[in-house]
């Protein structure tokens, strides 16, 4: 029960987002058959932070990357999709 | 006169409630425990394995013993405790877990459960014989247990409510007042919370300062806060989120509203959660009369009541004095205080000056029986002493309530002086106050190992004695996680609030380690058992999913339907005229189809309009069909992969303007195909320029089928009907109208879309029409009938999730070019092997052909493939069916069995094409 601060919505309560999936884990559509499996299904389980991809479904629709802590679940940043997160 | 008995005061017990069938008096305010010591009750109900007698151990949520069933019928609460119950006028409560009564009961009095019920006592069942251990299982279930769960439906409404505050207080003992005082005071808005259901926390038995409390709480509702009582913090999760629970009646008692369970999201949570007492573990520590120190001081101070008229007490803290003191001011006696220290503290000092004091003492054993404590058995100065007494006091110190701090995340940091775990850093902004935080009397002195600890019990509700964690040492079980597994220590209702520790004490000296080292189990919420409806709340009955109406539903529901749940929709299954069952109303309307002309809603179908210069680029990248050489006016049909090239959903796609197009796709699937689109959309493909808007419900969708739908069609418009798979706008009964000649039942048809809000007029237009020919409005059976016949494949049946284009037959409508979602992994042989499981039809030999049926070569033969979906042929009703079989397509006129071991179904089938009915589309191509 995460609280999201939604880039253009300010903070959200985790049930309006839906969790997409990991940032290594997009296959580009030109993805040899060898890179898509290995990035569906060889990925890391990171136990920290992880980058994600998330949605804002029932809000604004919009997609955000989030970086987030795997075990305490801090967000370190959200951003709109696309945009760099803060290194 | 020994035992439990009330003391005088001028508050008159006045309301009536009944135990075991017995009538008894409460006082106004008195919890359920108090009430039956105050009538003398010691024995309270029967223990979980072993049947022993039980009586009040604690007074407050950690009471392992005392638990109850209160209320009837369909409010009956079981494993309620006694301590955490407030009477109310008629508050029914019943003893459990004994037969045929709680003084007589014949589990404890055979002593059947004894050797059967050591540590592990479940796993060792799975070895030998099965036969035995399904007697054992039979036995267990049988004579071990709680109350048991009422059969019928809970009336009880719940609530849900969310909040925020600058401030959460958890507990309203001193420093939980003062926390919350502090900040309302400041300006917060805070919202304090108590379980019980008056403020004070541990004040109520040290001595109450009712105008204090109450200043308090006028300070907190002035700065626009709330005090909520009767509501546990039970569990804390992320950024601040606290899940309260709000008991609005007592456990059993009717009310409009049963509990209201809150969702509080908090800047800072402040933990005044306080300490639980620990028990001493010694044999018979669980007779009753055996209670906490505290707790005893709780009966007396709090509801006045003495729990016993000749106490000893047993304590390794000066707290325990409080206790001495407070049975003597209310007129019994304390026979001796056996205090585990070698040296004498300054209160140990002051009060051996009225009082019995030995040093260096601790309790071996206590005797008596089911109606409490006789005498006590010591050790002082390793010497045997005997005590008559009819009540123990016990204190071995005190474990701070870090449950919320360690849910929060936080560390727990080991504290010698105390023996316990207090709370350590925390990421969130949470903090510890009070006795929560360790600000609590040291404890001293050791307690003798015992020797033969068969009845000292650590977990008392689930009947863990130090005996079973001394066996499960010995049997390697190491880990802290693994004894409680195998003992089940701490997984009880109470999780071990008061076992925690001495558990970990006896595994420390069993390992020959500091407690420290001794591991410690995760603290999960919730802190106090929570209600299922609780967390149901209102979402409960008719009101678990949303139902998602038709635009047309009211001329539906006219024809009084056989109605269809289908995800959240419902839809009319079929429309049965007087006397007709649901397959002979189906039949009908298939045949109407078939012959004549019928008409179905299908509204539920996903719609998304793609438009812009890059609209076909976006599709041909979501469709594995080419897109691009759509012609304007035009549509195919589509199917959609998934990543790992699995078809996904199916649909068709039409190109209604140079750069508008309408993709429709199946209705279960609309919200996964919504997400996958949007993901294409702005993650895979965001520099294309096209727009993606979901239209499920603007428009309302009648499918016209049969070979007279042109003839409808054309008399309703005015104008000639469109070409197959052409489009075309017109007018129906005033409404303006899209038509895309589709055919899903294998006839000439039209689906004709309107907005939603319009519809009524067009569906009652072409209806009229369809009827004075001969026709009839079908539903989802009669539509099964259709495209199964046909060969149509559904998401979810046959498209499976496993299924590959290439399986389903669809291989020759892949988009050679590729750069399609799902092309690179599709791309791998394994997934166009002819072995896999390939979509073929079944004729039926003889017999039905039942859905999910395995197919085998022979009875007893390996499983070789399943039938999806079944059906009969419309005009003979031979049995067909289709299904996924190894290799199928390659086994076409083989002769194999559908066999369903479940329903007793074995039918000979016949392989053949997946296409029953005009497999060149002869009835409706140009």
């Amino acid at each position: 029960m995460m609280l999201i601060q939604c880039p253009h919505c300010g903070p959200r309560a985790q049930v309006e987002f839906t969790y997409v999936r990991s940032m290594d884990s997009i296959v580009p559509l030109d993805s040899t058959p060898e890179a898509a499996m290995a990035t569906l299904y060889a990925r890391d389980n990171p136990r920290g932070v992880s980058d994600e991809i998330w949605r804002h479904t029932h809000g604004c629709h919009q997609f955000m990357t989030i970086r987030r802590h795997t075990v305490s679940h801090d967000i370190v940043a959200v951003v709109p999709f696309g945009e760099a997160l803060p290194s | 006169m020994t035992g439990p008995c009330r003391i005088l005061t001028d508050i008159e017990p006045s309301l009536r409630f009944s135990f075991d069938g017995k009538q008894m008096f409460a006082r106004p305010g008195e919890a359920l425990a108090a009430a039956l010591l105050g009538n003398g009750v010691n024995l309270v109900g029967r223990s979980f394995k072993y049947h022993r007698p039980r009586g009040v151990m604690a007074a407050g949520v950690e009471e392992p013993n005392a638990l109850v069933t209160v209320g009837e019928g369909a409010r009956a609460t079981p494993n309620t405790r006694a301590t955490d119950v407030f009477v109310y006028d008629g508050l029914v409560a019943r003893s459990q877990n004994a037969w045929p009564n709680i003084r007589f009961d014949l589990g404890a009095i055979l002593g059947l459960s004894a050797p059967i019920f050591a540590a592990g006592f479940y796993y060792k069942t799975f070895f030998g014989p099965p036969k035995l251990w399904m007697f054992y299982e039979h036995f267990i279930r049988r004579a071990a247990g709680l109350g048991p769960s009422p059969k019928v439906a809970d009336d009880d409404q719940y609530d849900h409510r969310a909040a925020f505050c600058d401030v959460l207080v958890v507990g309203s003992g001193p420093a939980g007042l003062k926390a919350a005082r502090d900040a309302a005071l400041e300006g917060q808005r805070v919202i304090l919370v108590e379980q019980d259901a008056v403020l004070g926390g541990s004040l109520l038995r040290n001595g109450a300062d009712v105008a204090a409390i109450e200043a308090t709480r006028a300070v907190v509702l002035g700065a626009a806060g709330r005090v909520l009582t009767r509501t546990t913090a039970t569990g804390v999760w992320d950024q601040g989120m606290v899940t309260l629970n709000q008991l609005l009646v007592e456990p059993g008692q009717a009310g409009d509203t049963g509990q209201r369970h809150w969702h509080v999201r908090a800047k800072q949570i402040v933990l005044a959660t306080g300490a639980i007492e620990r028990p001493m573990t010694f044999a018979n520590n669980d007779l009753p009369g055996v209670m906490l120190s505290q707790s005893a001081r709780s009966y007396i101070k709090r509801f006045a009541v003495l729990p016993g008229q000749r106490a000893v007490i047993v304590t390794n803290n000066d707290d325990a004095y409080l206790t001495a003191q407070a049975i003597i001011e209310a007129g019994g006696e304390v026979v001796a205080i056996l205090d585990a220290r070698a040296e004498a503290s300054a209160v140990a000092q002051k009060a051996s000056e009225r009082m019995t004091l030995h040093l260096g003492a601790a309790v071996v054993k206590a005797t008596g029986n089911a109606d409490g404590v006789r005498a006590v058995e010591a050790l002082v100065g390793g010497k045997p002493m005997t005590f008559a007494a009819d009540l123990l006091a016990m204190s071995g110190g005190f474990s701070p309530v870090v449950h919320l701090h360690s849910q929060a995340g936080g560390k727990l940091e080991w504290r010698d002086d105390l023996q316990a775990y207090v709370p350590g850093v925390v990421g969130q902004n949470v903090i510890s106050v009070g006795s929560a935080a360790g600000e609590l009397d040291p404890v001293g002195g050791t307690a003798p190992t015992l020797k033969k600890p068969k009845k000292s019990f650590i977990d008392f509700q689930n009947d863990v004695t130090a005996a079973d964690i001394d066996l499960a040492w010995q049997e390697g079980y190491r880990s802290v996680e693994h004894l409680k597994r195998y003992t089940t220590l701490g997984m009880a209702t109470d999780q071990g609030k008061t076992s925690n520790l001495p558990a970990l004490a006896r595994l420390a000296n069993a390992a020959g380690v500091d407690i420290p080292q001794a591991g410690l189990t995760t603290f999960r919420p919730p802190y106090t058992p929570v209600t299922l409806g609780a967390l149901a709340g209102p979402d409960a009955g008719g009101h678990v999913a949303p139902e998602r109406r038709l635009a047309l539903y009211d001329v539906h529901a006219a024809h009084n339907p056989i109605w269809q749940p289908l995800g959240y929709w419902h839809r009319p299954r079929a429309y049965p005229l007087a006397g007709e069952t649901l397959h002979q109303a189906a039949l009908r309307e298939a045949r109407a189809v078939r012959n004549c002309v019928g008409m179905i809603d299908v509204s539920t179908l996903a719609k998304f309009a793609v438009k812009g210069p890059d609209a076909a680029a976006f599709l041909e990248i979501v469709c594995a069909t080419p897109v691009a050489k759509l012609a304007v006016g035009r549509g195919r049909y589509t199917f959609n992969l998934r990543e790992d090239g699995m078809v996904m959903d199916d649909g068709t796609v039409w190109r209604l303007g140079e750069t508008d197009y309408l993709l429709t796709s199946s209705t279960g699937g609309a919200e996964r195909m919504e997400a996958h689109l949007s993901y294409v959309q702005h993650v895979l493909a965001s520099q294309l320029r096209v727009s993606v808007v979901a239209q499920q419900e603007h428009f309302a969708g009648i499918a016209l089928a049969g070979p007279q739908a042109r003839a409808v069609l054309e008399s309703l418009t005015g104008d000639a009907a469109a070409a197959h798979m052409g489009v075309a706008r017109g007018m129906i009964a005033g409404v303006p109208v899209l038509i895309l000649a589709a055919s899903y039942s294998g006839e000439r048809a039209f689906e004709i879309y309107a907005q939603g809000h319009a519809a009524k007029p067009v569906w009652e237009a072409l209806e009229a029409e369809v009827r004075t020919r001969g026709g009839y409005p079908y539903g989802l059976e009669a539509i099964e009938f259709l495209r199964i016949e046909k060969g149509h494949v559904v998401v979810g049946g046959e498209a499976d999730g496993r299924t590959t284009a290439h399986d389903l037959g669809l291989e020759k409508m892949l988009n050679k070019k590729g750069g399609y979602v799902g092309a690179s992994a599709l791309a791998r042989p394994a997934l166009s092997a002819p072995d896999r499981l390939q979509l073929v039809g079944l004729e039926s030999l003889g017999g039905s052909v039942p859905e999910g049926a395995m197919l085998v070569a022979a009875q007893g033969k390996p499983v070789e493939g399943h039938v999806t979906s079944a059906a009969l042929r419309i005009d003979t009703e031979q049995g067909i069916a289709l299904a996924l079989l190894k290799g199928g397509r390659a086994r076409l006129g083989e002769t194999i069995t559908a066999t369903s071991p479940t329903l007793g179904i074995h039918t000979q089938v016949r392989v053949v094409a997946p296409h029953f009915y005009d497999p060149e589309g002869s009835r409706y191509r140009d």
